[in-house]
């Protein structure tokens, strides 16, 4: 019985994690096209795009890369130009980053925490909001 | 002056739970009585000292007092009195002090009811629960202290996240702690029982009541916490292996498994050590729990890292617990007496595999939860570990143990007979495939799909099915049948329903993940949409205000052929304070599914993004939850199990405690 359960735990982390990259590890690494993984960056200043339909396009950067995505559906109600996001889905063979989830930061004081650890690799993190502030006063 | 009396009061209710703890354990050693009814008395002021100090920072979130820290950071003027309460537990300061509330409130109601319990029994378990408070009372103090002021009082306060300004995520976290502190009973219990070497079937039937409790409110926190997402995410997802639900599951598991295992100690004296073990693993999880929510680490291993005093105080205190009830059940395991004996086909065997297949569930939900965080501390990676995982595994595991329900109900303890059990499930049999036939049919139906409509029938019939075989039903007359459902016990009827809950659930679960449809488009006014048999038809957009927030709302009329249902109303809020954007879901529910509509963002010639859903079963899948909540109910109000045990159980000749004790 646990040898069963062992064994379906280790085939399906095998299998069925997804990965976390951002922009330069894309690069860097270059995903075989049709892998399923997760991208997270800032949503680069003036890239975001709605269109006419329901497809929206914008880059996610990590200060030194970047990577266009295309996301079909209604983007979070956090998510903004130069605000944090992570985009998850499959690097198309043309180099876009096809979306089929995009999750923006929860709140004003939160950043995914692996978009803050991609800018402050790629040393743009400046430390703002990060830590939840020390009450002032005693 | 009522704020610094709280702190005071949470400072002098250290100091109480610390007697609570030491005195029973010192009178055990020196066999002194009065140093054992000490802890009696010190449960109910424990309760009062903490309940004054949530009352005072209550009264100061009511009062807008924005010269308290907790205040400041968290409430605003503005904000409508519902949620200046609910906000109290809406931060990690006030949640931990709602957990020790209801920690003391348990151990208060020890005191109230365990009259009947041995002396000693009775002081051991508040011992426990004295340590249980003292330390997540100075982890209060130190770490996370509620009552600090600021010296320049601001004028106003930041505002709650308006995710949590909502009437369902108001109690959510009242019921979900009341289900993980209420696992603390069967902790304490099985602690006590360790340390005084006995364990009986009245203890279990001590125990059953608490963990049912507990159980029932985890229940109907999970549910509530479920019907919250589905609600207020924009898309009707009800289920996100998070790991922040991960760990409220993870007790549910484990607990489920204990409410059985009780079952066969009380009723057969039997599976004593295991019933004991998965006790203390069941609080232990209600601590990894609380661990992983209030630490920190699930934002950032790293961050966890670098601002350890929280973080490290609860993984030491969960550490000890765990540690300490394991070493302790290590040492004194072997002195619970072996229970009776039962043949391979029993009722006793099939609680057993419930209980193997519930706890293999629940270690792979912890797998599925700690390996990311460890891959990242190790090795720097990042990984996630969503719902692909969770549906190879955890799904595999749970269908044999929704095939084994329903032969489980039909064996006799101690030694049953399995081809009977089949013989006589004719009926359930029978309705399953007919469900399975059905959803093959519908399209869009995986095997996985077919394969859970057909468990969750056979174990909601089967459970119907069981109750009306042992009236006798078709071989009695009807009045018969009546007679007996009418006298049987409550706690036999209430788990038919439980299994019923759970049948219902998982159709719903089956159903809702495999016919769901979606539809995203740009509506212009007066536009219509089909959806599911529905014409969904654009009226139009207005605007209005709320108490604390600005909305902007689409209406959409529901309609069935020319007949219009009603119309749905979908918003997107604004808030102020913090400034922050909501998006409010228009949702019809239907007989058999809902119509969720989500107003998106404005397009260039006033055509707004729309996307709608049909969520088919999904109410289900909380109706089987609450089904499950009202079966506890049931059971709790059985007057043989009512908490305040029956006199007869209480005279059961125990072992002489001073001998047991050594």
């Amino acid at each position: 019985m646990m040898g069963i359960a062992s064994a379906l735990v280790l085939s399906a982390l095998r299998t069925q994690v997804t990965f976390f990259m951002s922009p330069s590890d894309v690069l860097k690494n270059q995903p075989k096209p049709g892998t399923r993984f997760r991208l997270g960056g800032l949503v680069e200043a003036g890239t975001f795009h709605k269109g006419t339909g329901t497809t929206s396009t914008f880059k996610l950067t990590d200060g030194a890369q970047s990577l266009p995505v295309a996301y079909s559906g209604i983007l979070p109600d956090l998510f903004k130009e130069g605000q944090g996001a992570i985009a998850e889905g499959r690097l198309e063979a043309d180099g876009v980053f096809a979306a089929d989830t995009v999750l923006a930061k929860h709140d004003e004081k939160y950043m995914p925490p692996e978009v803050a650890a991609a800018l402050k690799k790629s040393g743009r993190w400046q430390e703002q909001g990060a830590k939840p502030k020390a009450a002032p006063g005693t | 002056m009522i704020v610094e009396l709280g702190h005071f009061a949470l400072i002098l209710a250290f100091c109480v739970a610390l007697v609570q703890c030491v005195s029973p354990l010192l009178g055990l050693a020196l066999r002194d009585n009065r140093l054992l009814k000490i802890a009696d008395a010190s449960a109910p002021v424990l309760f009062v000292l903490i309940a004054y100090s949530f009352a005072a920072l209550i009264y100061a979130h009511v009062v807008s007092d924005f010269s308290v820290a907790n205040v400041f950071e968290n409430s605003h003027s503005a904000k409508p009195l519902l949620y200046k309460i609910s906000g109290v537990w809406g931060n990690h300061e006030g949640s931990m002090l709602l957990w020790v509330l209801i920690l003391s409130l348990f151990g208060a109601a020890v005191w109230l009811f365990g009259r009947s319990l041995p002396l000693d029994l009775r002081a051991m378990v508040l011992a426990v629960q004295g340590a249980i408070s003292a330390t997540f009372v100075i982890f209060i103090v130190a770490t996370s202290n509620p009552f600090l002021r600021i010296a320049d009082a601001p004028a106003e306060g930041n505002g709650l996240n308006p995710i949590l300004q909502d009437p369902a995520l108001a109690i959510h976290p009242p019921l979900l702690y009341t289900g993980y502190v209420g696992f603390s009973m069967a902790f304490s219990f099985a602690i006590a029982a360790l340390i005084l070497g006995r364990v009986d079937s009245a203890w279990a039937r001590w125990v059953r009541p608490w963990t049912l409790a507990a159980w029932i409110f985890l229940t109907l926190g999970i549910g509530v916490g479920s019907w919250w997402a589905y609600y207020t995410l924009g898309w009707g997802g009800w289920w996100f292996w998070d790991p922040v639900e991960n760990a409220s599951l993870m007790p549910w598991l484990t607990g489920t498994a204990l409410l059985h295992s009780a079952i066969a100690m009380e009723k057969r004296d039997s599976l004593k050590a295991w019933t004991v073990l998965l006790a203390i693993l069941t609080f232990s999880f209600s601590l990894l729990g609380t661990f992983l929510v209030r630490s920190g680490v699930l934002t950032s291993v790293h961050s966890f890292a670098s601002d350890p005093a929280r973080g490290v105080f609860i993984l030491a205190i969960v550490s000890a617990f765990t540690a300490g009830g394991l070493a302790l059940f290590a040492w004194r395991a072997a002195a619970l007496s072996a229970g009776s004996p039962f043949s391979l086909v029993s009722r006793e065997s099939s609680i057993v595999l419930n209980n193997l297949l519930l706890t293999a569930s629940c270690g792979i939900v912890l797998i599925g939860t700690l390996y990311p965080l460890a891959l990242e501390a190790l090795t720097g990676d990042k990984i996630s570990v969503g719902a692909p995982f969770f549906n190879a595994t955890v799904v595999w595991i749970f269908m044999p143990l929704l095939l084994a329900v329903c032969f489980g109900m039909f064996l006799a303890w101690k030694r049953g007979d399995l081809r009977e059990a089949a013989h006589r499930l004719w009926p359930a049999a029978a309705a399953a495939l007919i469900a399975g036939l059905a959803a093959s049919l519908e399209g869009g139906a995986g095997w996985k799909t077919v394969l859970a409509v057909t468990l969750g029938t056979w174990v909601l019939a089967g459970s119907v099915w069981e109750v009306l075989w042992r009236a006798k039903f078709l071989s009695a007359p009807l009045s018969e049948t009546a007679r007996r459902i009418w006298n049987m016990r409550r706690s036999q009827l209430a788990a038919t329903l439980g299994h019923i809950g759970l049948g219902v659930a998982v159709i719903g679960i089956a159903g809702a993940s495999a016919w769901n449809t979606e539809r995203l488009t740009v509506m212009k006014q007066k536009d219509s949409v089909e959806l599911a048999g529905y014409t969904v038809t654009f009226k139009n957009v207005f605007e209005r205000d709320g108490p604390n927030y600005a909305e902007l709302a689409g209406a959409f009329e529901l309609r069935r052929g020319d007949k219009l249902i009603e119309t749905i109303i979908a918003s997107k809020r604004r808030y102020d304070a913090p400034p922050q954007a909501t998006t409010q879901a228009g949702i019809a529910p239907r007989p058999f599914g809902d119509v969720y509509v989500v107003l998106g963002n404005e397009l260039e010639g006033g055509a707004f993004a729309v996307r709608m859903y049909y969520h088919p079963f999904v109410r289900w899948i909380w109706g089987g939850a609450l089904i499950m909540f009202i079966a506890g109910l049931v059971s709790l109000l059985d007057r043989r199990l009512r908490i305040g045990l029956p006199q007869r159980a209480a005279k059961t000749p125990l072992a002489p405690a001073p001998a047991a004790a050594e």
